[in-house]
């Protein structure tokens, strides 16, 4: 396992997952997520080199459907419950701002 | 005559015209009415639309046609499944309000089959927890000793069952999440092979791990109820193509001669009392005709660190979609991107949160290898594990929890003991197998026990009949 989960590490994270966190929130994450991580280091004895990872467990493979035209969701239905809709669209605020 | 309690007995009393629709949905909303202040089961009651459907059940069987094998049978429905027109909130703040668009299948197939839904379950918000605590609306009681959790994360479906709201509900289950609280709630649940029953319109927590499955009063009620719901979904890509089923057949069967095999290497940790309810449930089935063989499955202790790096790895990617654009909560903010960060932190709850930033950490540059990807090739051998002891042996048996329900409160500050509450159910999804706990007694302080029953894939048949063997072998001895 890679080494114990630091301040940087969980600030790192929150602001890629685009939580906001205090420095006690942070303070509390390392040390939830600290205890976590060091119960998984149960795995580093096992050899896994030669072991395919899985990342589904029923095999399938491929799947398509047939290209037929179905009915699309109402758009006025969906939209209703958008926060915000103008003209038919989702409307959000400015994309460059403050924080871009 | 007694009016029948059971989904069977209300399905064959509402097909035949000695019972209506309405009369056995009134019964459920009275019960519900009466009782779910101090049990919390629900978060929503579809008292009006329940009424409308029951009605038009009775005018089906009044005009000589079939209403279907579920005709008449309230059915409640764990609140992460999408209802069109009826909220859906996840228990989540982020959902709130939220009208889908759209049914998911398993709706669709209820309503076909002639359920009637009468309501929406509280469950620990985005299905994540043991203990139904995490909800954003309120934590639910267990209705055995309303001092203690009913499990989680479908706290809420196991509950209205097991008090009697409802003969039966659907749960969701990722990591035991149906099969825990069955436990707990002294009822039946049933986890179905992954790909049994269509995803879509579940709302989605891990994707390869998430299965919907039901909760019953008894193993013939979850028979039914997953036979209606199972079978293909071109809408979901990973719904399995073959036939589901028939399990009717199986409820009755017997055990005679089938292997059930005991792990040997079991990981540790069940209480004495549900370890000695445990130990009975293999001599009941050795009773009924059983052997009983011992296997080996090395790597089912390494399945809780699997499960606690790969679920939350999807889950970070699964709930990205939660923005405030397209549906739910929104905090306003100048731009988009603190509007995202405001949203997002304002929506979620605390263990959503935890486990979006595990996921997020593991899933990071620099810790991939070492966290999902290696998590994922313990997946692989807990997999070649179960496929060499089904060599040996049909089913498997384990204890469903490693406890009885626990104080409400007693856990929710200590996540990894939470975690631990799953570490019997969790294999199961990460192999992608059925599994299902039977109510085999009671232990401590008089609460239920529950002991789950594990097949390999598209084993359900073969798992039926030994949990119909187990319950049987209770009614025997009237514990």
């Amino acid at each position: 396992m890679a080494g114990r989960i630091t301040d940087d590490d969980v600030a790192h994270v929150a602001r890629l997952a685009r939580l906001g966190l205090d420095p006690d929130d942070v303070q509390r994450a390392v040390a939830e997520l600290g205890a976590v991580l060091e119960h998984f280091a149960d795995i580093d004895a096992l050899e896994l080199d030669a072991v395919e990872p899985m990342a589904q467990p029923y095999p399938l493979t491929n799947v398509l459907r047939e290209d037929v035209v179905t009915t699309s969701l109402d758009r006025d239905e969906v939209l209703a419950q958008a926060p915000d809709a103008v003209d038919g669209r989702f409307a959000v605020p400015p994309i460059l701002g403050d924080g871009a | 005559m007694s009016t029948p309690s059971t989904a069977i007995g209300i399905a064959a009393a509402v097909r035949s015209g000695s019972m209506s629709a309405v009369d056995a949905v009134e019964q459920s909303l009275e019960r519900i009415g009466a009782s779910d202040g101090d049990i919390g089961a629900f978060l929503t009651v579809t008292a009006s639309s329940a009424r409308d459907e029951a009605a038009a059940i009775d005018a089906a069987v009044a005009s000589g046609s079939d209403p279907g094998p579920l005709a008449g049978v309230p059915i409640a429905i764990k609140d992460n499944m999408c209802t069109r027109g009826i909220p859906t909130t996840c228990a989540s703040r982020m959902l709130d309000g939220w009208l889908p668009p759209y049914d998911a299948t398993v709706i669709s197939r209820l309503r076909t089959a002639g359920a009637v839904i009468v309501g929406k379950t509280n469950l620990d918000e985005f299905a994540m927890g043991s203990s139904t605590e995490n909800s954003a609306f309120g934590v639910t009681k267990n209705p055995h000793d309303p001092t203690r959790v009913p499990g989680g994360s479908s706290g809420g479906s196991a509950a209205a069952v097991a008090a009697g709201f409802v003969p039966v509900s659907l749960g969701s289950d990722t990591g035991g999440s149906i099969r825990q609280p069955a436990g707990l709630c002294g009822v039946v649940g049933v986890k179905p092979t992954y790909g049994a029953v269509s995803r879509l319109g579940l709302v989605a927590f891990a994707s390869s791990l998430d299965q919907i499955g039901p909760f019953a009063g008894n193993v013939a009620d979850a028979a039914v109820v997953l036979e209606a719901i199972a079978g293909h979904d071109p809408g979901d890509s990973t719904s399995i193509p073959e036939p589901f089923g028939p399990l009717g057949a199986a409820v009755t069967r017997g055990v005679e001669g089938m292997r059930v095999g005991r792990i040997t290497d079991l990981p540790a940790g069940a209480d004495p009392d549900v370890t000695e309810r445990f130990e009975a449930a293999f001599d009941a089935l050795a009773d009924a005709g059983a052997d009983i063989v011992d296997v080996e499955v090395p790597a089912f202790t390494y399945g809780l660190t699997a499960y606690y790096l790969i679920a939350p790895a999807e889950a970070s990617s699964n709930l990205a979609r939660y923005d405030g654009v397209r549906y739910g909560h929104r905090v306003a903010a100048p731009d988009t991107d603190a509007m995202y960060v405001a949203t997002r932190t304002d929506g979620f709850g605390a263990e959503v949160k935890r486990r979006i930033l595990l996921g997020t950490y593991a899933l990071s540059a620099g810790y991939y290898d070492a966290y999902y990807g290696k998590a994922q090739r313990v997946r692989r051998l807990i997999a070649d594990d179960f496929a060499r002891a089904y060599t040996h042996a049909d089913v498997l048996l384990t204890p469903t929890a490693p406890t009885v329900a626990f104080e409400i409160g007693a856990k929710s500050d200590d996540p990894l003991a939470m975690y631990l509450c799953d570490t019997y159910t969790i294999p199961s999804n990460l192999a992608g197998h059925p599994a299902m706990s039977v109510p085999f007694g009671t232990g401590a302080d008089g609460l239920p026990v529950g002991v789950q029953v594990l097949a390999p894939a598209v084993g359900e048949a073969t798992m039926f009949a030994v949990g119909a063997a187990l319950e049987r072998a209770m009614g025997a001895s009237d514990d």
